[in-house]
């Protein structure tokens, strides 16, 4: 894995840097779709109304984000969606918020996935990283609230963090849109290809990548074009019941129908949160 | 025996005899590896400084969510919060009225001037701009000082606290810890509370905590309860302590409120909506220092804008009503009498009169412009007195009307139980997808209102 060389004192020679423009909800067609995911309460809001200029409501609390919410910038004279997830703290169980995300992953087919993470709490926060890296290749880590950390006496390594992962790991405060010209940029060049992203996937007992070695092949077969057929395996040796369900149904082809068909209504959306 | 054709059924057969074959212990082996790694990584990744800080966060919990001081301190805050709102509205409050009745004055006189008719400037100026002029007035100063400290709460985590100290109540109610952050989010907005419990997610639970969102008074309502709570309690008291008084009156309500909501999941739970509670782990999250900022813009543009504006849209509407109601004649008497003298039986019978109902009825579409209604119809809108202060409206009432301290008391209740605004059952609509259960979301707080009311004017008759 390669990263981009961009550090903090580098932005405003970056190229990007006078070029980030927020577009709101105001997008048509876009070049790219980012997802934003990320445990409860990580400002993972916060960095979306960065990002899009938008509005969503940012509290304290944990689960405030009831809908999903989407909005878009511009990088370089490409257009991104991003599109923010309910904070989750893991994919594995059968919650509402946590099958929107995963579905969302596996079928809506973004071309780079966020993980906002919360520098106080990397540990827990890790969890989701881990899950949503056995699902998709091309993830960017965005180690949120250095600034809480910093407070903390807590010192991120991010590079050891990205080293570990796979994935390019940045620093970010979003309160104060520190490091998002970085984010963005990042995000870019994983999409480009300019950083290659190779994902740990820590391996599982033999036995246990045996039968997913097994059942990948008869999977792709029942539902082609599936993206990760090696994520829905381990999820049938879990048993579990929605996946099993989808299958059956032929619900997972209908799921990618579903995800790829155009959004509206965000605008409403999004007034709606900021009643609160 | 690996088949040609996958199809689902294969798929899952074979995954089910290869799970047989691994053990059942797989998802407890995952998550073991899935911890131990992230573990890994995280210890690689952050070292703590030799500077670590006093550890506040924890410090501060131990107090703000204690069994002893928990509660005590969370009414403590709510009262300061409403004692900084009564206090702060009251002047803006009043010279905002003042400017709207000079305008109001010049316009009528300037309309004549140029010779135009009577009833023109008599519905624009008297009907519709006065109901703007109140609305803004009673409503713009109190939720300018409200929103700000309430999201200043919310942006420094104290909510889920607020949450954590409740749980017990709502848990022993049949309903939703979670229950309590949304019925926060109610005080602002009863539509916002009810989208807010999309965080609940068992549906049961859910639904019960959208039933029971409306006996949390809203910010359209606390302008009523604090004028109400400044002219009555207030006035009974020493000036110094007026104020105290107000705050703590409003406070009551308020319980009275989270009583209400906690006795309605109660009977929901034993009847129609029977099942246990279910547990759900509650994160504490680090305070933070709220910016400020953020801050201003969400409680002034996001907040008070929205509801102001929503309020100044039927305000219009319903000054207008009142007009055409007043100024229309059926056999000498006006509209607005007759309806108002219709009403007045059953408006005795709970405590308080006719035009207070109608009042309400012209109020559904937002519960903001009941006390301007009301004032309005009082005052006959043909009439150019102008009521600016608390003292005048309270010598309208109490010398002109006959208002008693029970008069009072049951329009604070009523204003606390009666049905939920249109905007906030058009929501449970949207939530729920459910004729019935909007019906009875509708309905439910009507039918505790009128049965509170009635009773309370009942004993208190009875007595006095």
């Amino acid at each position: 894995m390669t990263t981009s060389a961009t550090t903090q004192s580098g932005c405003e020679t970056c190229p990007a840097h006078a070029q980030l423009a927020q577009m709101g909800v105001s997008l048509g067609k876009y070049d790219h779709l980012v997802a934003l995911a990320g445990n409860p309460n990580t400002g993972k809001s916060s960095v979306f109304n960065a990002l899009t200029g938008l509005r969503q409501h940012v509290g304290n609390w944990t689960g405030k984000t009831v809908m999903r919410a989407e909005g878009g910038y511009t990088l370089q004279n490409l257009r991104y969606k991003l599109v923010d997830l309910p904070g989750t703290y893991s994919l594995l169980s059968a919650s509402e918020d946590e099958e929107i995300s995963r579905n969302f992953l596996l079928f809506g087919r973004p071309d780079c996935t966020v993980v906002v993470v919360d520098a106080t709490a990397l540990e827990r926060n890790l969890n989701l990283v881990l899950q949503v890296l056995e699902i998709t290749d091309r993830v960017v880590v965005c180690v949120n609230l250095m600034d809480e950390a910093r407070r903390k006496g807590l010192e991120v390594d991010v590079r050891s963090l990205s080293r570990d992962l796979g994935v390019p790991a940045v620093p970010t405060v979003a309160r104060t849109k520190e490091g998002l010209q970085n984010l963005v940029q990042t995000v870019a060049d994983v999409i480009s290809g300019a950083v290659t992203t190779k994902p740990v996937r820590p391996p599982h007992p033999p036995e246990l990548e045996r039968a997913v070695d097994e059942l990948v092949p008869l999977i792709e077969q029942s539902a082609p074009g599936l993206p990760n057929a090696r994520w829905v395996a381990l999820r049938l040796l879990d048993g579990d019941h929605k996946v099993r369900q989808a299958l059956l149904s032929g619900e997972l082809s209908d799921l990618e129908l579903q995800q790829s068909a155009p959004v509206e209504e965000m605008s409403s959306v999004v007034a709606l949160q900021g009643r609160q | 025996m690996t088949p040609k054709v996958a199809d689902p059924q294969t798929v899952l057969l074979r995954a089910d005899t290869l799970r047989r074959e691994i053990g059942d212990d797989f998802r407890d082996r995952i998550v073991f590896s899935l911890y131990a790694d992230a573990q890994r990584i995280a210890d690689r990744s952050v070292h703590v400084g030799a500077k670590r800080g006093w550890d506040w966060d924890q410090k501060i919990d131990r107090i703000v969510t204690s069994p002893v001081l928990g509660l005590p301190i969370m009414l403590g805050i709510l009262a300061l919060i409403f004692w900084i709102t009564i206090v702060g509205a009251n002047v803006p409050s009043q010279m905002l009225a003042e400017s709207f009745f000079v305008i109001e004055g010049a316009a009528v006189a300037l309309f004549t001037d140029w010779g135009v008719p009577g009833w023109i400037t008599g519905f624009i100026w008297n009907g519709v701009f006065r109901g703007l002029a109140w609305v803004v007035s009673v409503m713009l100063p109190p939720m300018a000082i409200f929103f700000p400290m309430f999201t200043i709460l919310e942006d420094l985590g104290y909510l889920p606290r607020v949450a954590f100290n409740l749980d017990w109540l709502f848990r022993r109610s049949g309903a939703h810890g979670k229950q309590a952050l949304t019925m926060a989010m109610g005080f602002g907005c009863n539509a916002a509370g009810v989208t807010a419990t999309r965080v609940i997610d068992s549906p049961r639970e859910r639904l019960i905590a959208i039933l029971t969102n409306n006996f949390v008074p809203c910010n359209g309502r606390f302008p009523t309860l604090i004028m109400l709570a400044t002219i009555f309690v207030g006035a009974a008291f020493p000036p110094a302590f007026a104020s105290l008084a107000a705050a703590g009156a409003v406070v009551g309500v308020v319980l009275i409120g989270v009583g209400f909501t906690l006795l309605a999941s109660w009977l929901l739970t034993r009847t129609v909506l029977q099942g246990a509670a279910s547990a759900f782990t509650l994160e504490l999250p680090p305070y933070r220092r709220p910016s400020m900022l953020r801050i201003l813009y969400t409680s002034l543009i996001d907040r008070t804008i929205f509801v102001l504006w929503r309020a100044i849209l039927t305000a219009a509407p319903a000054g207008a009503v009142i007009w055409i109601l007043a100024n229309i004649d059926v056999a000498g008497v006006s509209l607005a009498q007759r309806s108002a003298d219709f009403l007045e039986p059953l408006g005795f019978a709970i405590g308080l009169d006719g035009v207070i109902l109608l009042a309400y009825v012209i109020a559904i579409p937002a519960n903001e412009i009941v006390v301007p209604t009301m004032l309005m119809v009082y005052m006959g809108v043909g009439s150019m007195s102008d009521v600016t202060s608390y003292d005048e409206i309270r010598t309208l009432l109490i010398d002109d009307q006959g208002w008693t301290m029970l008069t009072a008391v049951n329009l604070m209740l009523f204003s606390l139980l009666h049905n939920p605004c249109a905007t906030t059952i058009i929501t449970i609509w949207k939530e729920t997808r459910s004729a019935k259960w909007t019906t009875i979301g509708s309905l439910m707080p009507l039918v505790f209102a009128f049965a509170v009311t009635f009773a309370v004017a009942t004993i208190w008759r009875l007595f006095a």
